[in-house]
């Protein structure tokens, strides 16, 4: 197959002029972006909630029912494919016509992120010395002062990487939502090669598209880290 | 046993306390009663594993005392509804490992427990903080972080962290023991100020020599009970029990 071939004036012009082409891209991307920002947030609150209460319950032994709920949570949500949560989510749970696509999206997305947040905060937590919580303890910090105060800053510098990996992660993940009928970017460039008949330029640029976020994401969470170890000088 | 009678009731009073690990399995207190007196210099000494640390952490319930009654200024602190986090406001503790906060600068360190917990001022805290960091010689390290610091002025930095908070008694669990040797002097300086200014202490220690210097009493603990208290002089020039006696051979 010779590529150069579809790199042309030509091509360029049905894929994305005819018709304002470009749109699908455009209206795509917002709807990938828009899906794993808000499932990044609300994933972030499951996470965190999740994981303080596992690593509360690691630590003290306390909050042994809210444990139990977590562990059933974490075991189905990663025992079973993303996909099928969302599809799960759209036909079974908000079977009504009415419910919003995009909406439906996130709560899968955050719920299913918030499921590998969790175990990423728990595992930063569990990795800070219990000195430091002993430290917090003996001046006079409750044990949620000592999280908040002392643990968790340390706890979510150890996360950071693994949290980066996660968010990425999650923003190609959201690739499926097509699977519900959502537009999102990949349904963009499916969209426009079925219409073109010309599967390389749209899902090239489909690919490029991710990588540009993916790799800019990257460099971000590199600036805040090198940032984040000044205390480590 | 009893500490210096000085007729008014003791900062802490020990009775009976218990502590076994593993279900019970494991005793490592044996129904230990001491006082603690206002100005106390109280330094426990004895072999590894005797349980020193463990009395010391009961003493402010890092570790959960499984039998007996700690009062510390009249309050039951082994009881569950007593406040502990506010108690322990007063009991300072210095560990063996500094546990620093790694992610605060030093001055942070000194300024968040008086900030959050005893409502001072920034400003207020700050000026403690610096009279504190005068008073070991390390006003200039304010701003640097723990990791730029060496062991000897992080365990410094770690007591008057303790100070900032103005507690009624200082707990100290093996000080000097995670410092390499020429550091040990200056950590020991610090305590013996606070010695001087009779800050009520009870130490655990391997330092024999210090506790010769400083304490007001030496207790021997072995095998999870006390086994022979004195002070100093004596406790080092006519120990009474055969166990002391082979443990100070050991170790003098």
């Amino acid at each position: 197959m010779n590529l150069s071939q579809y790199l042309t004036k030509e091509h360029f012009y049905l894929n994305f002029i005819v018709d304002d082409r470009y749109m699908f891209f455009v209206n795509g991307l917002k709807v990938t972006l828009t899906v794993t920002l808000f499932a990044v947030l609300l994933g972030i609150v499951i996470g965190f909630l999740v994981g303080t209460i596992r690593s509360t319950c690691d630590k003290t032994g306390k909050l042994k029912v809210l444990d139990m709920i977590a562990r059933v949570y974490l075991s189905i949500i990663r025992g079973t494919p993303v996909v099928v949560q969302l599809m799960i989510m759209y036909y079974v749970i908000f079977s009504s016509p009415d419910a919003s696509k995009v909406m439906t999206a996130i709560l899968s997305f955050a719920i299913n992120s918030g499921a590998y947040v969790a175990e990423i905060f728990r595992s930063g937590i569990m990795s800070i010395d219990n000195g430091q919580f002993e430290a917090g303890r003996s001046l006079g910090f409750n044990y949620a002062q000592t999280i908040w105060y002392i643990i968790l800053p340390q706890a979510f510098k150890n996360a950071l990487p693994p949290l980066c990996n996660e968010f990425i992660a999650l923003l190609k993940e959201t690739s499926v939502v097509g699977f519900i009928a959502l537009q999102d970017l990949t349904r963009a460039g499916d969209l426009v090669r079925s219409r073109t008949y010309n599967p390389v330029l749209p899902l090239i640029t489909v690919a490029l598209i991710y990588w540009v976020i993916v790799t800019i994401l990257t460099k971000l969470v590199g600036i805040l880290e090198r940032r984040l170890r000044k205390s480590e000088r | 046993m009893s500490g210096i009678m000085n007729g008014s009731e003791p900062l802490i009073h020990v009775e009976n306390l218990c502590k076994s690990f593993q279900s019970g399995e494991l005793h490592v207190l044996k129904n230990i009663n001491v006082d603690i007196y206002k100005g106390d210099i109280v330094f426990v000494v004895g072999p590894s594993g005797s349980g020193k640390s463990t009395f010391l952490r009961c003493l402010n319930r890092l570790e959960e005392p499984t039998g007996g009654t700690i009062l510390f200024e009249g309050t039951d602190i082994t009881n569950k509804k007593t406040n502990i986090d506010k108690l322990r406001q007063k009991m300072g503790m210095v560990f063996q490992q500094f546990n620093l906060f790694p992610h605060m600068t030093i001055m942070k360190n000194l300024t968040i427990g008086p900030m959050k917990l005893q409502g001072k001022s920034q400003s207020e805290a700050e000026k403690t903080a610096m009279e504190l960091l005068e008073r070991v010689g390390l006003a200039d390290r304010a701003n640097a972080y723990p990791s730029q610091l060496s062991g000897g002025q992080k365990q410094r930095i770690a007591i008057i962290r303790s100070l900032a908070m103005k507690p009624d008694v200082m707990l100290f669990d093996e000080p000097t023991s995670a410092l390499d040797p020429e550091m040990v002097g200056e950590v020991l300086g610090v305590m013996r100020d606070l010695a001087r200014e009779r800050m009520t202490m009870v130490v655990v220690t391997h330092e024999m020599n210090f506790a010769k210097e400083v304490a007001t009493r030496v207790m021997f603990l072995d095998g999870g009970d006390f086994v022979e208290e004195n002070a100093p002089a004596e406790f080092f020039q006519n120990p009474k029990s055969d166990r002391l006696k082979s443990f100070l051979s050991k170790v003098l």
